[in-house]
């Protein structure tokens, strides 16, 4: 079920690189698990962590209090590649709530919102401003549909009507879904 | 009353497989006509609708198989398998729990069915034209290649499918990418995916479906019509896809899931091409012949350039980093760089014609000393022609490992890895930073390239190989 999504401000944390693949929020060979918990423990490990295993101390990621920087500023085409799910469970572990970029791949955007991670794509010029602030305040309001930084007036976003609503009201897709079974029956019963 | 509009194969798909159009504040529900399902990115919906109390739907719309975690090496004199870790274990055996619990299929140790998941399904027939074709893998796009719609899905939308048979979906934007021409001798259709992809761009497929039409893909067969469709995702596309023809009909007669009346199947197929006149998005033209055998030299799968060519500078501090990963420079080729590995296999290049491309060039060759070689058939039934036609014995004699089919080296999370700085040339589909162990650095290429290359410990290119072995 997710969390529900109003309203957020916190500071950000910039990865400006372009094309942060699915494999570096979160390596494959953490794959293995059963469970879709603890996996901020994995999020951008060999970014984190060296060959030997031991703690990168100037990492970006490891100079940060996850707590207060909770809005993700990355590259272009943030987290392409794997489809896997674990990657917006990894990113909402580790204490992040919004991605901010110019482009954010189709399969991540889609498992995102269904975790109530809220992903939001803005123009060149507001991503340049944002890259160019590490750390500085954002706040994302989903109701409003504006991500507004520091004194700068307030920018408009584009959200999907129902992955919005989902978030406004924590609705549960699935159930979602499961509610619209006569549609489906009727479907297969027509082209059985 | 006027001509209805005419319609590309995209729309046909999503016409016939649509339970509810989408509205403003709703998107569509697709049908899936086929879901499958693997050990990684399932247990976590299993989950889901067993704290629901729900059943899978239509288990006999649903098929699993073991791939990704899963050792490439034989089992011990016991019968034990060496996982490489307990964890990876315990998925396997999680997901033969949750097929039982729910009565789906599972091609387990024991089938001659098991494969990865995206060479098994066509082999079995199980992929067909006109149907949406779904799997927990970015990957998923290779059934494509039939006429289907088929993309991949996030474990949530695993759930969905496991509980519905339905999926929530926005009609996403349509690109055509139309290869005329003939490819040249020696370049494969690996060559062409790799071309297209860096034609297209990393994510210049995003928010959009890709047809691929024209001459050069109506001579490809099913298996190179299916890498190309596989490595749509690298261009940010969720789906690619070909129209049926005869080639895809001749392949699917008399598979064991084709449908019992397959003249009247084709008949319903033949309906899925695009229109004359119908629109696309946008429209991208390439020259076959103008192909080369290609190889990537950066970390994105775009990053591509013929065999020979020097390395282009780079534009951004993300393509600096690329290269400076690599250890390339920029104005030299990258054919002068020993190489360390080389891995033929993948759901990309794991198919009986992709080991015949690389037997080819190995036959009566060797490794050079010091590479690795590493041959992962994509299946069970891959496994089984190829040692049939002897190309195990090719391999294992010009001093590569033959292993048991699986995702392996591909996606490195079974025990199979490229060293930390380590070069491999590898038949698979992502170069990534550590893809392929952390800190392993990857040149894609096709397999005869990568053949080549274990001949000589350098990135090669094929040609010189073929044209002597014609002589």
């Amino acid at each position: 079920m997710p969390e529900q999504f109003t309203r957020l401000t916190s500071r950000t944390l910039v990865l400006p690189q372009a094309n942060i693949d699915t494999d570096q929020i979160i390596p494959a060979r953490f794959l293995t698990t059963t469970t879709r918990d603890g996996l901020g423990s994995a999020a951008f490990y060999d970014w984190r962590y060296g060959p030997d295993g031991a703690l990168v101390p100037d990492a970006q990621l490891n100079t940060i209090d996850p707590a207060e920087h909770r809005i993700l500023v990355a590259g272009d085409n943030f987290a392409c590649g794997s489809s896997r799910e674990h990657a917006p469970w990894a990113l909402l572990d580790y204490g992040f709530r919004v991605i901010v970029s110019t482009g954010i791949a189709d399969i991540f955007a889609s498992n995102a919102l269904k975790n109530g991670l809220v992903p939001v794509i803005v123009d060149a010029d507001t991503h340049a401003r944002l890259l160019a602030d590490p750390g500085g305040r954002v706040t994302v309001d989903v109701e409003c549909c504006e991500l507004i930084a520091g004194n700068e007036p307030p920018v408009k976003f584009v959200i999907d009507p129902f992955a919005r609503r989902c978030l406004l009201d924590g609705v549960d897709t699935l159930g979602w879904l499961v509610d619209r079974l006569p549609a489906i029956d009727s479907f297969e019963a027509r082209t059985a | 009353m006027p001509p209805p509009e005419p319609r590309t194969l995209f729309d046909k798909l999503w016409d016939a497989n649509l339970v509810e159009p989408e509205r403003a504040d709703a998107p569509a529900i697709l049908y899936v006509g086929l879901h499958l399902v693997h050990e990684v990115t399932s247990p976590q919906a299993f989950a889901e609708l067993n704290q629901r109390d729900l059943r899978v739907r239509r288990p006999d719309r649903t098929y699993a198989t073991l791939d990704h975690s899963t050792p490439t090496l034989p089992p011990a004199a016991s019968g034990a398998r060496t996982y490489v870790t307990a964890a990876a274990a315990a998925q396997v055996d999680q997901l033969r729990a949750n097929c039982e619990r729910h009565g789906v299929r599972l091609a387990d140790w024991d089938s001659h069915d098991r494969g990865v998941v995206h060479v098994m399904a066509p082999e079995l027939g199980l992929t067909q034209p006109g149907m949406v074709v779904v799997c927990g893998d970015s990957h998923t796009a290779t059934h494509g290649a039939f006429g289907a719609l088929a993309f991949g899905i996030g474990t949530s939308e695993v759930a969905h499918v496991l509980a519905t048979q339905c999926l929530l979906q926005r009609k996403p934007k349509q690109m055509r990418v139309t290869v005329d021409g003939r490819l040249g001798p020696g370049v494969s259709a690996k060559d062409l995916t790799l071309a297209v992809v860096n034609r297209i761009g990393f994510g210049g497929g995003s928010g959009h479906v890709i047809e691929y039409a024209g001459d050069a893909i109506r001579v490809l067969g099913m298996e190179g019509r299916m890498t190309l469709c596989n490595m749509s995702i690298e261009a940010g596309a969720r789906a690619g896809m070909i129209a049926p023809d005869e080639t895809t009909f001749a392949y699917l007669r008399g598979r064991r899931h084709a449908p019992e009346d397959f003249e009247a199947a084709v008949a319903k197929w033949r309906a899925f091409v695009t229109d004359d006149g119908a629109r696309f998005d946008s429209e991208i033209q390439i020259d076959a012949a103008t192909i080369s055998p290609m190889a990537t030299f950066g970390t994105t799968p775009d990053a591509s350039i013929a065999i020979g060519a020097p390395t282009p500078s780079a534009r951004d501090d993300s393509e600096r980093q690329a290269l400076h990963y690599m250890g390339f420079a920029a104005g030299a080729p990258t054919t002068d760089h020993a190489i360390d590995v080389v891995f033929v296999g993948s759901c990309t290049n794991g198919r009986l014609t992709d080991l015949r491309d690389a037997a080819a060039v190995l036959r009566g060759r060797r490794v050079k000393e010091g590479v690795r070689m590493l041959v992962v058939p994509g299946s069970e039934s891959v496994k089984q022609q190829a040692e049939a036609e002897g190309l195990d014995r090719v391999f294992i004699d010009a001093g590569a490992e033959w292993r048991l089919p699986g995702c392996s080296m591909c996606i490195a999370m079974n025990g199979d890895f490229v060293g930390a700085g380590q070069l491999a040339v590898s038949t698979s589909n992502r170069n990534f930073e550590g893809r392929q162990g952390k800190g392993a650095r990857t040149i894609l290429a096709s397999p005869a390239t990568a053949a080549a290359s274990a001949v000589t410990g350098k990135l090669t290119d094929p040609r010189a190989f073929l044209e002597a072995a014609h002589a």
